[in-house]
């Protein structure tokens, strides 16, 4: 809550600076990108603590890998489009967007990888053990 | 406060809660009652690490580094496929 309201205020601040330096030529980002970018960065973060708490928290391998292939993913990805808001169309801008397309291409297959590596392993589930 | 210290102030904030994270996660590694759950939390702390990397080059303003998190990613991805591979064969090449 405080953080949104500081950001709020950050980009009031940063409203009025730019009115006052609109006659300089703009070295570096206007103040409402890095706005964004600080937005993003914040909500990967929250969605990496989701993750790893889920792994900390939740009984059985499968559930783990359930908790924190898509949330640490959704996280991850947050944090490249941060990247990408911050860098660009083009150059490392386009490495964050196709950073994100292997992140949603691989993470869920190595979760499978992983789930049927268990499922061999003759792991049980939580509630299926004797 | 001005709007840059804010921004600064930010991501080396999300970056320490995300280092956070990935220390949280070796909880898993040293404690984990089977070895596949050691496997999920490593690929977990690859991919804390390639948000630590993202984080870094947005506060250094260093584009370079959003390529090492793209490299970070594919190594973690190798790393797991392949101890998925060691656990159900035992060999990763026959």
């Amino acid at each position: 809550m405080s953080l949104a309201l500081s950001l709020g205020t950050a980009v009031a601040v940063a409203a009025t600076e730019g009115a006052g330096e609109a006659g300089h030529a703009a070295a570096g980002p206007s103040a409402l990108r890095l706005a964004v970018v600080a937005a993003l960065v914040v909500v990967g973060t929250f969605f990496l603590c989701v993750g790893t708490i889920g792994l900390l928290r939740f009984p059985d391998v499968y559930n783990r890998m359930h908790a924190t292939s898509k949330a640490t993913t959704l996280g991850a990805a947050s944090m490249f489009l941060a990247g990408f808001v911050r860098f660009g169309p083009f150059g490392a801008g386009l490495t964050s967007l196709v950073g994100i397309v292997f992140l949603f291409v691989t993470a869920p297959t190595g979760a499978h990888l992983i789930s049927r590596a268990a499922r061999k392993l003759d792991v049980e589930m939580y509630g299926e053990e004797e | 406060m001005n709007a840059p210290e804010l921004y600064h102030l930010v991501l080396v904030a999300c970056g320490a809660i995300a280092a956070l994270c990935a220390l949280a996660c070796t909880y898993r590694v040293v404690v984990g009652p089977t070895v596949p759950d050691r496997a999920v939390a490593l690929d977990t702390i690859s991919t804390c690490v390639v948000g630590i990397v993202v984080v870094h080059a947005l506060e250094a303003d260093r584009s370079f580094f959003v390529l090492v998190a793209v490299m970070l990613a594919i190594v973690g991805f190798v790393t797991t496929v392949v101890a998925a591979k060691y656990l159900t064969e035992g060999a990763i090449i026959e």
